[in-house]
């Protein structure tokens, strides 16, 4: 009989603080080596938005199956709910940063003396009062709605009455549709508006999908993890098979997105547009052509074929790869911006702080899974996702 | 050669499932099975190998791609040279759109060629209709029949496994 309850073993907790040890020292190179407060603080914006977004999709993976009232999944949920218990981690982290002098260092709109004609006409929206008040609607609506799916969840596991399954669906609608408008909203606070004098109408979908197919990768790497640990046993190559469907599609949904956005702004060559590709392909073309064989080129070629989809020594490397290559995704969208690129690099700062982020994520996402039995054994569709079987 | 075969019906898929169970343990063949939707673990039941259609969408889809890119390297840099906006005459980034179109289209209709050409199917065709109930509600089950006497065996065993309409066509 296998252990249905996660133990979060001395063993996890030292690697994790380990890691976040790592992290801290890091950042405290950082500022002994002067590497600017620009790099520091860019450098914890990114991390912190890139892994509270992974437990946005965490949730998400939970909610979007509910609602399609579909089966599979269900033997792998607790590691997207586990996941969203970092959603307020990385929100107390965003918020520190965009406290202590983020929103200087990031945002050339926090810069009320200085506003040009455009970003003068950008005022009604980009203010620092509506970015905090937008901030505080998103996360406490994720948070919410988050705790509200898991504990709902608990209950149908306790009680396995369909009332509780409903309610599940209920809370997974709203969560879906929230974050359908609220990960756009945000991608443009955060993200777009770095570069405040240039937009992009897909810039939010093109962050989501970005955000989607890691998240969906990082539940993979978990799942692995945890059978590797000896729990989970029940997982197998249909799950994994499914799972490998979702990164192979969303990786070309992202590819077809950042082409889309590159091309139309490439033919039309409109300077307010193009200035932002032309920075990133002549200070950071290393970076911009590795963001496209990384995220689009690998992940497609390997996870082309239905045998390389059920085989978790291919699946697992590609979803690391997916994870590294939508940090440095995440890294074009920001640097350029926020640090430019005469001060902008990769060295022991950023390696070091995503390891610690890592770790954290870590031992976040393993409290979460220690918190709840690891299968939801009452779930009307346990049964199911145990017998599932996908043809191709 | 012998191209007689027995067809069968059965009333539900485990009893189809069942069926073929039986007949295969009889070490009978079994040339091919009609079902009105499809039935979870029939593929493994019948020994069914996977659908090689996904190479003929891979290679079509390759030569697609390649027809639609060259073919526009071809005309922008040689056979028809205008200049777009300024733009390189070799620009890929405007040869992409074609260039995927060509190959979803080329993989469709391979696809869709190969499987009309190995069925052969197609305008003009004749249907073979094994038996009318295989058009409406019920699961059928085509095995290959033997000499006189095997074939007697092999209807004997279909009836014991629950089958009806047990019909021998020569």
């Amino acid at each position: 009989m296998e252990n249905n309850m996660f133990k979060l073993t001395k063993k996890l907790q030292t690697i994790g603080f380990a890691m976040v040890a790592i992290g801290l020292l890091a950042l405290a190179y950082g500022f002994i080596a002067g590497l600017g407060g620009d790099r520091i603080i860019a450098n914890l914006h990114l991390n912190g938005f890139y892994f509270m977004s992974l437990g946005l999709i965490g949730m998400f993976f939970v909610a979007v199956h509910a609602i399609a009232e579909s089966g599979w999944q269900v033997s792998m949920q607790r590691v997207g709910e586990a996941m969203s218990y970092f959603i307020p981690v990385g929100g107390i982290i965003m918020l520190l940063v965009f406290l202590f002098g983020g929103m200087h260092h990031l945002f050339e709109w926090t810069d009320e003396a200085h506003l040009d004609r455009i970003l003068l006409g950008k005022v009604a929206y980009l203010n620092q009062p509506f970015f905090y008040i937008r901030f505080a609607v998103f996360f406490a609506g994720w948070i919410l709605l988050a705790w509200m799916i898991r504990k709902t969840s608990r209950e149908l596991d306790i009680n396995g009455d369909k009332k509780y399954f409903n309610k599940l669906r209920k809370y997974s609608a709203f969560y879906v549709v929230f974050l359908a408008i609220t990960s756009v909203i945000s991608s443009w606070d955060w993200l777009m508006s770095i570069d405040a004098h240039w937009f992009s109408t897909l810039y939010g979908w093109y962050v989501f999908s970005s955000m989607l197919v890691t998240g969906f990768s990082v539940i993979v790497i978990f799942t692995f993890v945890l059978k590797k640990m000896g729990y989970m046993q029940h997982v197998n190559d249909e799950h994994i098979h499914d799972m490998a469907k979702y990164m192979f599609g969303l990786s070309i949904f992202w590819a077809y997105l950042w082409f889309s956005q590159y091309m139309l702004i490439w033919y039309a060559n409109i300077p307010e547009e193009t200035i932002y590709f032309y920075e990133r392909l002549k200070y950071f073309d290393t970076i911009f052509y590795m963001n496209l064989i990384v995220n689009f080129a690998i992940p497609f070629l390997l996870l082309m074929t239905r045998n390389s989809k059920r085989v978790f020594w291919v699946v697992v490397p590609v979803a690391v790869i997916i994870f590294i290559g939508h940090w440095i995704d995440l890294y074009q969208l920001i640097m350029p911006g926020a640090v430019g690129h005469e001060a902008a690099g990769i060295g022991f700062l950023e390696i070091g702080l995503t390891i610690g982020f890592i770790g954290l994520f870590m031992l976040v996402t393993f409290y979460g899974l220690s918190k709840a039995p690891l299968v939801p054994k009452n779930h009307p569709f346990y049964e199911e996702s145990l017998h599932y079987h996908t043809n191709y | 050669m012998n191209n007689s075969y027995i067809t069968a019906y059965y009333y539900d898929e485990e009893e189809l499932l069942e069926g073929i169970r039986q007949i295969k343990e009889k070490g009978v063949e079994i040339l091919d099975v009609m079902t009105p939707f499809p039935v979870h673990g029939l593929d493994k039941a019948i020994g069914l190998r996977r659908s090689r259609l996904t190479r003929v969408a891979f290679w079509g889809g390759t030569i697609g791609a390649l027809i639609g890119f060259l073919f526009q390297a071809w005309v922008f840099t040689q056979a028809y040279v205008i200049n777009f906006g300024g733009k390189p005459f070799f620009a890929v980034p405007s040869f992409m759109p074609v260039t995927f179109e060509m190959a979803v289209l080329f993989s469709a209709f391979s696809m869709v060629l190969a499987f009309l050409i190995y069925f052969k199917l197609g305008p003009g065709a004749k249907p073979i209709i094994y038996d009318e109930r295989s058009t409406d509600d019920r699961f059928l089950l085509i095995v290959k029949a033997g000499d006189a006497d095997e074939t007697k065996n092999i209807e004997k065993a279909l009836s014991q496994a629950g089958a009806e309409g047990i019909k021998h066509k020569a």
